[in-house]
């Protein structure tokens, strides 16, 4: 049950040095790949491209075909109303349901707002969320 | 020119090298006795105690290397019991093993004797007061000094090694003449007094330097006296053969090598003395050692030896700057540090890959050794904390292997150079010239 709610999201992992955005970038064009949100984050030596895709399954093969240094990671997607305290019905609900975010970010088009975001165990994440009546996005809803 | 002992400083070469054939016969009977290794050693090479019969005879005996006292860790190689050794000092070795040294009674004398005569030498006197900056405890560096600073009366104020601003006041207050450390801790006690508004020339009595236990140049020496003042003398010696145990004279224009207590040859790659003036391996026979002797102990240290007489008046040789090793060993902070070292330690960790590469630079002449590492794709996770905790016991485990802190790097999967053959896994930066 809770399989069918985890969104894959690819991590690409880049050398923090100028241009290697582009060099990026220009690989997820050659591939065709379609993004839906991404942000990106530094740490120490290296940063994270983080992105939801479409076709995240093809994405990831060619991608790592193409040499660059990428994998999967499960995140969680709750939908938001585009709405001024939209976050904070969810951010309440995280944190009641007693779940502590890794890292989180949004996307929202016309038609839907959604906060991604990671935690340690997503399986349990995700069970606690539908237990306490929260929607939670499948795979196929994004 | 004052001297310590002016009977053997000033001995003619001729009977210096009568005085180290006897030593030498001692020491080889001796060793061929109660030494298994060099009993062994000597039989494989077919040569027995009584072939010594000249100085030249030397080349007939087989030699050491630093992997013979690896393999003989701890104590292997001593041929004296427990009850004759005084003291144990231990330095950092290869492969994560160090090497352990002993001493007798009478080591711990001529070790002192050696640094007694050096430090006469450069100028000491028993009015002075030398500060120790140098670290003690299994470091030969600090005690070594200060028995041998103890011996000529001098004051030894056992600073050790940190807290800098600390050794300052204390060098201001006391007052300190002289000082031993590492020519990089010099260079960073020069930045601390400029830190702290002390110029060392107006605000301190200090006017000598035994500087050591890491290779410099006269470069650096030129910019230390210039900056400071003071008289920065080098200063030689390896845990091996006693600690720190020659210092040049105030002539500078090389170490003078004591010739009754450490026979040095200077060997091409074929194992031939190379011509004078010529530039190769030290080759160390110890002639008076006890707990632990060492004959044709190969240092891995490149250098040449001056033997004309010094304006001095001392007639033992004079070593000059090093020029490199025979070996891949590094030196950072006169700490040993050989890469494989650090590649055992990528070994041990499984989220490493074997991909590394090591640079060593010197920023106002203090040492880093940094270490770049690649993570396995197995291990690498877009989970920083993950990430963080890796590089934190790589770090910590590093540490206590090289006791010296690297700035790590960890590197993407794929990221490193991959080379044929013989990679080149180190950039020294320093510069010797």
């Amino acid at each position: 049950m809770a399989k069918e709610h985890m969104i894959k999201q690819l991590s690409i992992f880049i050398n923090n040095e100028p241009g290697r955005l582009a060099q990026i970038a220009a690989a997820l064009k050659e591939c065709n790949v379609n993004m839906k949100a991404f942000n990106i984050a530094e740490s120490s030596g290296f940063g994270v491209f983080r992105a939801i895709v479409d076709e995240p399954d093809r994405a990831l093969k060619e991608l790592n075909d193409k040499g660059i240094v990428v994998k999967e990671t499960n995140v969680i997607a709750i939908p938001m109303i585009d709405r001024p305290g939209g976050l904070l019905d969810v951010a309440k609900a995280i944190g009641e349901a007693n779940i502590n975010i890794e890292y989180g970010y949004a996307y929202s088009t016309k038609d839907l707002a959604a906060f991604f975001f990671r935690v340690d165990d997503a399986d349990a994440a995700v069970k606690k969320l539908l237990a306490s009546g929260i929607k939670v996005l499948k795979g196929n809803e994004v | 020119m004052n001297y310590w002992n002016k009977a053997i400083e000033t001995m003619p070469l001729k009977d210096i090298k009568a005085l180290q054939l006897k030593l030498l016969k001692k020491n080889v009977s001796e060793m061929y006795e109660t030494s298994k290794f060099y009993h062994d050693k000597m039989v494989a090479a077919g040569v027995k105690p009584a072939d010594i019969r000249t100085l030249d005879d030397l080349r007939k005996l087989p030699t050491m290397k630093k992997s013979d006292l690896r393999e003989n860790y701890p104590d292997k190689l001593f041929v004296r019991p427990y009850s004759e050794i005084l003291r144990y000092h231990v330095s950092s070795g290869t492969t994560g093993k160090p090497t352990v040294v002993g001493y007798t009674r009478n080591d711990i004398e001529n070790w002192s004797e050696s640094l007694a005569r050096a430090f006469t030498s450069s100028g000491l006197t028993k009015n002075d007061i030398l500060q120790i900056s140098m670290g003690y405890g299994l470091f030969t560096g600090g005690l070594g000094k200060h028995y041998g600073a103890e011996k000529i009366g001098a004051t030894v104020l056992p600073a050790g090694t940190g807290n800098t601003a600390r050794q300052i006041e204390l060098m201001l207050d006391l007052p300190v003449t002289a000082i031993a450390a590492t020519p990089s801790y010099m260079f960073h006690i020069a930045d601390v007094c400029d830190k702290m508004g002390v110029d060392i020339r107006r605000d301190t009595k200090l006017r000598v330097g035994i500087l050591g236990a890491e290779p410099w140049s006269e470069n650096m020496r030129r910019k230390l006296q210039e900056r400071t003042g003071i008289l920065a003398q080098n200063c030689y010696g390896t845990s091996e053969m006693s600690g720190p145990m020659f210092t040049e004279c105030t002539e500078q224009k090389g170490i003078h090598v004591w010739q009754d207590l450490c026979l040095m040859e200077i060997l091409d790659k074929n194992g031939d003395p190379c011509a004078d003036g010529e530039r190769g391996e030290m080759v160390m026979t110890m002639l008076q050692k006890e707990a632990f002797p060492l004959i044709r102990y190969k240092m891995g240290d490149i250098s040449t030896l001056e033997w004309e007489k010094c304006a001095c008046g001392r007639t033992h040789p004079r070593l000059q700057r090093l020029s490199g090793r025979t070996d891949d060993m590094l030196i950072i902070r006169g700490i040993n540090v050989f890469p494989s070292q650090i590649e055992d330690v990528i070994g041990e960790m499984d989220f490493l890959a074997p991909f590394y590469h090591i640079t060593v630079d010197a920023v106002n002449y203090m040492d880093s050794i940094a270490v770049e590492v690649e993570v396995t794709k197995q291990a690498l996770t877009d989970d920083m904390t993950k990430m963080e905790k890796m590089k934190a016991e790589f770090d910590r485990r590093l540490r206590v292997v090289l006791n010296i802190k690297a700035d790590i790097k960890l590197a993407l999967p794929g990221s490193m150079p991959r080379t044929e053959g013989k990679a080149k896994h180190v950039t020294d930066n320093r510069k010797y010239d």
